[in-house]
């Protein structure tokens, strides 16, 4: 469903087969783990077995002397990055948590923190070496979650770490070590005075588990550092600027110096920005003078790579008897695990972001556990943060009597609300999407039978906007070959061209679009924060357009007229007097009017405007076991223009899909020593196609305005609704709240018992 | 004149304003004027030349890249927000 009436595009809005397709399916695309270098060694690494201890001794001697060991290197290779925060794309970073992350210095703090690497002439011998590593550890007590680790008498991970925005009286210290790594606060209005106006007031309390990205392709990362001193990274990742530039910082060395080659990934979900093996590759090539390659098992991965913080969050909500919002209050507190960084921030600006509130105040803590550095993960901190409330505001929605879809309504923000973080909102759609939930076959739809229910819920994310650039070259057949610097996670090399092709008016399929390294494309931000389509489709126009004013000039020498007596019109040009030319015709021209024509185009914006997405998902609740079905399940979502509709249903269902795992299954387990219980894809239970139906994705086009075709980023927002969409389907079910994630069958169970008692 | 929303977490250092008018031209100036008004929170937004680590200025609800030197005319919306990234 669409707003408003939109141009009659050529391009834009149908579904041509992806560029990247014939190879992703013929297995011919080549990942990071395929590269094979003339003279490679093979890198292992040695981890943690203990969740917090001091390493009190660390001999590599015997590994080294291993016959086909080539290099072993420590934290003790590495320059030291003194206190020095870098801006690295999408925030700054505290260079000594990052570098101590990558290899642990005096401290292990977490299970599977990496400690040393050894590069052999096999990876059996570099895993034989690594055996051979003699350590020894003086063990201390872990802290695993927020609010233990938020008190006074907690172990303290980071000696290096205050409260940021500390208060007297409150968690944390500003002069003393302390795990609350800083404090965010937001008001509007007053909270008494409404809470004391309210007829409703629900109050709950909200347990999130710690959750993997679960990308399919595990981090790897094969570097050769050159004798010129030149260092080439071939690497999985999201983004190949912010990966060169974390390489280079953390090995101290001119960022123009490293040179990061993207191969295909298989999935990030944001997990695959921050880096852990390029620098320590790259320190074993350096030593061994070979091109080194490392890759990360499964296990390594679910270890070591930052998931998603486990939260701990406390909402209250008041309303009028008519179901209006008058006051909200939250709390919450994010693991960010071993350092500070999780995404309190957004979390805190996303938690009331879907509604009208006049009176408002959030607090939120960053706090650091024994469990890997969280990372980013499809609107971060957003989908703990929609649990707490969505589920509050269904439960309001009952002792009112009011259908669900209705209260959200009535509360909808829309252009100009002012948000609990200060700015009013441009134009979105959140009203829509809960309008095309409410109109939907779906929720129009009966719900027989017994222990079955329906809930609804609705999510934010901001999307951003960052930087892109793209060069395109036409050739003398007509075609253009795009070179772009965004890697391709979801289909984009194929929005990108397409947006291309229709400021170009030629078709999808004259456009070759090639996702390149570093040195052969100008900055460009990580393919995250749904901006990709956005940010790098704003420079795939500008570069359209700059190709069409140098066409225009090239015709006027052909006509041997004036540039102002030509027009670019509808995949050629016009001369005044009625001349046409293709844009083919021009293109074999080319050589006889100047030369190649290459053109530009870059994007700047910070920003774009927010998205939001409504679910619907009907549930059945086994009494016997706890475990949910799911039955039916819709996702409604504002994504300004579809580009491709094929691969925004592809996001929205994806989306879905992983909220769906994080509502009924994923979680990580850890025993009272802090050790990872479930380190593999048959334990840590992520959904498969047995456990989904087909997500039925209903598009909403609210046209963004800052995108010359209204584009707004759908990557990140279809995660949000899923948990608390199912929280309240299973409580219409079986008469059960949940508050805690996952809302797996023995958690379910335990409710159920105490509803029997 | 464009308007500075004080963080919420800094209104201790303003006696609990909310918000000040300012006629600067940019945000750099519009800090200037907020720390004449209450010395101080000047420490609490910049760090040497730059915005703190961690914060992003929103002018009528817009992210900049452009930090201090961001351009403000008269009505404009100025807030301190934590920076944001994305998976």
């Amino acid at each position: 469903m669409s707003t408003v009436e939109k141009p009659s595009y050529k391009v834009i809005g149908t579904r041509p087969i992806r560029h990247d397709g014939v190879d992703k399916v013929t297995g011919r695309a080549k990942y990071g783990a395929d590269i094979r270098l003339t003279g490679m060694l093979w890198a292992a690494m040695l981890r943690s077995p203990h969740a917090h201890a001091k390493i009190t001794r660390l001999d590599t001697s015997k590994a080294k002397a291993l016959p086909g060991v080539r290099a072993v290197v420590t934290s003790k290779d590495f320059p030291d990055q003194g206190d020095r925060l870098v801006e690295l794309g999408e925030g700054s970073v505290n260079m000594k948590h990052l570098a101590a992350n990558v290899l642990a210095h005096d401290k292990v703090l977490y299970h599977g923190h990496a400690i040393a690497a050894v590069a052999a002439d096999s990876i059996h011998i570099a895993q034989q070496a690594v055996e051979l590593i003699e350590i020894e550890y003086e063990v201390l007590p872990p802290v695993q979650d927020a609010l233990s680790a938020m008190k006074p008498e907690s172990p303290v991970l980071n000696t290096d770490v205050r409260t940021k925005g500390y208060v007297a009286g409150g968690p944390g210290s500003a002069d003393q070590p302390t795990n609350v790594a800083s404090r965010i606060y937001f008001e509007q209005g007053d909270i008494k005075k409404g809470f004391a106006d309210a007829a409703v007031v629900v109050e709950r309390e909200f347990h999130t588990a710690t959750v993997h990205q679960g990308y399919i392709e595990p981090h790897n990362a094969t570097v050769l550092w050159n004798a010129d001193g030149k260092v080439t990274v071939w690497m999985s990742t999201q983004g190949t600027f912010t990966a060169r530039q974390q390489t280079a910082e953390l090995l101290r060395i001119p960022v123009s110096d490293v040179k990061v080659v993207p191969m295909e990934i298989g999935g990030g979900f944001g997990g695959k920005i921050s880096v852990y093996l390029p620098p320590v590759a790259a320190m074993l090539s350096k030593l061994s003078g070979r091109p080194v390659q490392l890759v990360m098992d499964r296990a390594a991965v679910l270890l070591a790579t930052g998931p998603t913080p486990g939260s701990y969050i406390r909402v209250k909500v008041g309303t009028d008897k008519s179901g209006r919002i008058i006051a909200a209050d939250a709390y919450l507190a994010y693991e960010a695990g071993a350092y500070p960084g999780s995404p309190i921030g957004p979390g805190c600006m996303c938690i009331f972001s879907c509604y009208d509130i006049p009176n408002a105040r959030v607090e939120g803590y960053d706090v650091c556990v024994n469990k890997p550095r969280t990372n980013a993960y499809r609107a971060p901190g957003s989908t703990n943060a929609a649990f707490a409330m969505e589920t509050v505001l269904d439960e309001i929605a009952k002792q009112l009597k009011l259908d669900p879809a209705e209260i959200r309504l009535l509360n909808a923000a829309k252009e100009g609300t002012r948000r609990v973080d200060g700015p009013k909102y441009s134009r979105i759609g959140m009203a829509e999407t809960v309008e095309a939930i409410r109109d939907s076959a779906h929720y129009q739809s009966p719900l027989p039978g017994p222990n079955r229910g329906r809930g609804i819920a609705t999510g934010f994310w901001f999307n951003v906007g960052l930087k892109s650039s793209v060069t395109a070259t036409l050739n003398l057949d007509g075609k253009v070959s795009l070179l772009e610097g965004s890697t391709d996670i979801g289909g984009t090399r194929t929005s990108i061209a397409m947006q291309f092709a229709e400021t170009l008016g030629i078709p999808c399929e004259d456009v070759h679009p090639s996702v390149v390294d570093t040195d052969s494309i100008g900055y460009t931000d990580v393919t995250g924060g749904s901006r990709t389509t956005f940010s790098t489709g704003i420079a795939a126009v500008n570069a359209a357009n700059d190709i069409k004013q140098q066409l225009i000039e090239r015709a006027a020498i052909h006509w041997q007229t004036t540039p102002d007596k030509v027009q670019y019109i509808d995949g050629g040009v016009t001369c005044s007097d009625g001349q046409r030319l293709t844009f083919k015709e021009l293109a074999a021209e080319l050589h006889e009017l100047g030369g190649p024509v290459i053109g530009q185009g870059t994007s700047g914006k910070e920003a774009q405007g927010g998205a939001f997405g409504t679910h619907c998902v009907d549930v059945e609740v086994d009494p016997e076991t706890g475990k949910v079905q799911i039955l039916r399940y819709t996702a409604a979502q504002d994504c300004g223009t579809a580009i491709h509709p094929s691969y925004v249903e592809g996001q929205i269902q994806g989306g879905a899909v992983q909220g769906i795992g994080w509502a009924l299954n994923e979680e990580f387990w850890y025993d009272p020593k802090g050790l990872l219980r479930n380190a593999t894809f048959l334990d840590y239970r992520m959904p498969t196609c047995y456990d989904v139906p087909m997500i039925d994705a209903i598009i909403v086009e609210v046209p963004d305005p800052s995108h010359p075709y209204g584009v707004r980023g759908v990557g990140e927002v279809p995660i949000c609704p899923p948990p608390a969409a199912i929280a309240n389907a299973i409580a219409n079910a079986v008469g059960v709240q949940m508050t805690t994630l996952p809302m797996s069958p023995p958690k379910i169970m335990a409710e159920l018992l105490k509803q029997k008692k | 004149m464009a308007t500075v929303f004080i963080p919420a977490e800094l209104r201790v250092l303003t006696h609990g304003v909310s918000q000040l008018t300012v006629t600067a031209s940019t945000v750099a100036d519009a800090v200037t004027e907020l720390n004449g008004q209450f010395p101080g929170i000047e420490t609490h937004l910049i760090q040497g030349s730059k915005l703190r680590a961690g914060l992003m200025v929103s002018i009528n609800g817009t992210f900049s890249s452009q930090g201090l030197r961001a351009p403000v005319t008269a009505s404009d919306e100025i807030h301190f927000l934590p920076a944001i990234g994305g998976g």
